[in-house]
């Protein structure tokens, strides 16, 4: 089925099976492998990205259901050699261990401030529920995103 | 995992995806935010051949004020259902046990009416839903139809809507100011339930809707008549259990669900939140 979806701002038009996945299609079909599968069950969050703004799990959503949609992965958020003030948080902050569930928790993080700008550290660790860290290295993550949050003010 | 082969087939309208449902039969699944359904197809735990996708079928998602109860379209998502204003003054149960789906991933794509339709005695808000009272709208070839939530749940997974209908709208009474608590006893942050309970209490009315205690979404009817005819919260939790027929799994024995859904029944019910 033929799909136009609009990817980290440039409108990709493909050719995809209706099984196929919107992490499949965003690493295979596009080549963009920021997105990374961890668990593959949408418990763990590694596949995080934003489909028109929201975060969504993208092993669990078919890129027929994103036909039409602005999809942001974890290359798309950067300004040219510019970082995400999301990114350079996690950079300051020490918000990552291994890297792994890196991409996902970045993109989880800017929709959770996105929802909620100035959140208390209670509702980051809320608001990550969805993303786990193998390395447990949560207490910088939600230091990252606080931090974050600060310097938007 | 990639779920097996399918044909994709989109819905604009209900009428639509009724037509579609039936050309294609029992076959065909509908597909809403495809949070409970892609997960069992990926474990080929379901291998539909056609899936038709409601999900843009805009006007079915929606909270209205019908007066004395909230007119809820299926395809309102979670993520809608735990902010709607009308929802946390009127249900404000319902809101709070949305806010506690999955996680805010999840909730940004599941709906209200997948998960109704999809039947799963350890999802939130068939429970939460029964314990209100609610009642679902479901479309067919024939026209529309009320289910009352206590005359829906069939067993596993299992629904009484058949094949060649849709859920539209779930019909929420208005709590008018009813007491209420919701317990999720799991694990980690964004599990299933092993054992839950949403419960409202007004005098001596009352409801209580029990998670994963058994093949359907439990109605704790012993808890309510008890309530009603006088006896304290303490000791109408005791009769948490009566119509529960709770399973053991990795996770808990059936003993120890019983014995928990008992205190979680009496904390739902001291909560004082309005």
């Amino acid at each position: 089925m033929k799909v136009t979806i609009t990817v980290n701002g440039t409108k990709y038009e493909n050719d995809v099976e209706p099984r196929t996945l919107l992490v499949n299609y965003v690493r295979e079909t596009l080549g963009l492998t920021g997105t990374n599968i961890g668990c593959d069950t949408s418990s763990c969050g590694a596949c995080s990205l934003h489909i028109d703004g929201e975060s969504a799990k993208s092993c669990t959503v078919l890129a027929v259901q994103a036909d039409g949609c602005e999809v942001t992965t974890i290359e798309g958020i950067a300004n040219g050699d510019t970082l995400h003030p999301m990114q350079q948080a996690f950079m300051d902050n020490h918000g990552l261990q291994c890297g792994y569930c890196t991409p996902g928790m970045v993109m989880a993080s800017i929709g959770l401030l996105n929802e909620n700008p100035n959140p208390t550290e209670e509702e980051v660790r809320i608001g990550l529920e969805g993303n786990l860290c193998r390395c447990t290295g949560y207490h910088n993550i939600v230091k990252s995103v606080l931090a974050c949050a600060n310097g938007n003010k | 995992m990639i779920p097996a082969a399918f044909d994709y087939k989109r819905a604009s309208s209900a009428a639509e995806a009724l037509s579609l449902i039936s050309e294609y039969g029992e076959d065909a699944k509908f597909l809403a935010g495809g949070h409970s359904l892609l997960p069992l197809m990926k474990l080929r735990l379901a291998q539909p051949a056609v899936l038709i996708d409601i999900a843009r079928i805009s006007d079915l998602s929606y909270v209205r004020d019908a007066g004395d109860h909230l007119a809820i379209g299926a395809l309102t998502r979670h993520h809608d259902v735990e902010h709607s204003p009308i929802v946390k003054e009127h249900a404000p149960l319902l809101a709070f046990a949305a806010s506690h789906v999955g996680d805010p991933q999840v909730r940004h794509r599941g709906t209200i009416g997948g998960s109704i339709a999809h039947s799963d005695s350890a999802s939130d808000l068939p429970a939460t839903t029964l314990a209100l009272g609610a009642t679902y709208v479901a479309q067919g070839p024939n026209g529309t139809r009320e289910i009352a939530a206590a005359d829906f749940y069939l067993g596993f997974l299992e629904s009484a809507l058949s094949p060649d209908e849709m859920l539209t709208e779930i019909r929420v009474p208005k709590m008018h100011g009813a007491t209420w608590g919701f317990q999720k006893f799991n694990r980690r942050a964004q599990d299933w339930a092993i054992v839950g309970v949403a419960a409202w209490k007004r005098g001596n009315e009352s409801g209580v809707g029990l998670v994963n205690m058994g093949s359907v979404p439990i109605l704790a009817t012993s808890v309510a008549t008890a309530i009603s005819g006088g006896a304290s919260i303490a000791d109408a939790s005791q009769l948490a259990a009566a119509e529960a027929e709770p399973q053991s799994d990795l996770n808990a024995s059936a003993e120890y669900r019983t014995h928990l859904v008992k205190v979680l029944v009496r904390r739902a019910l001291e909560s004082t939140t309005k």
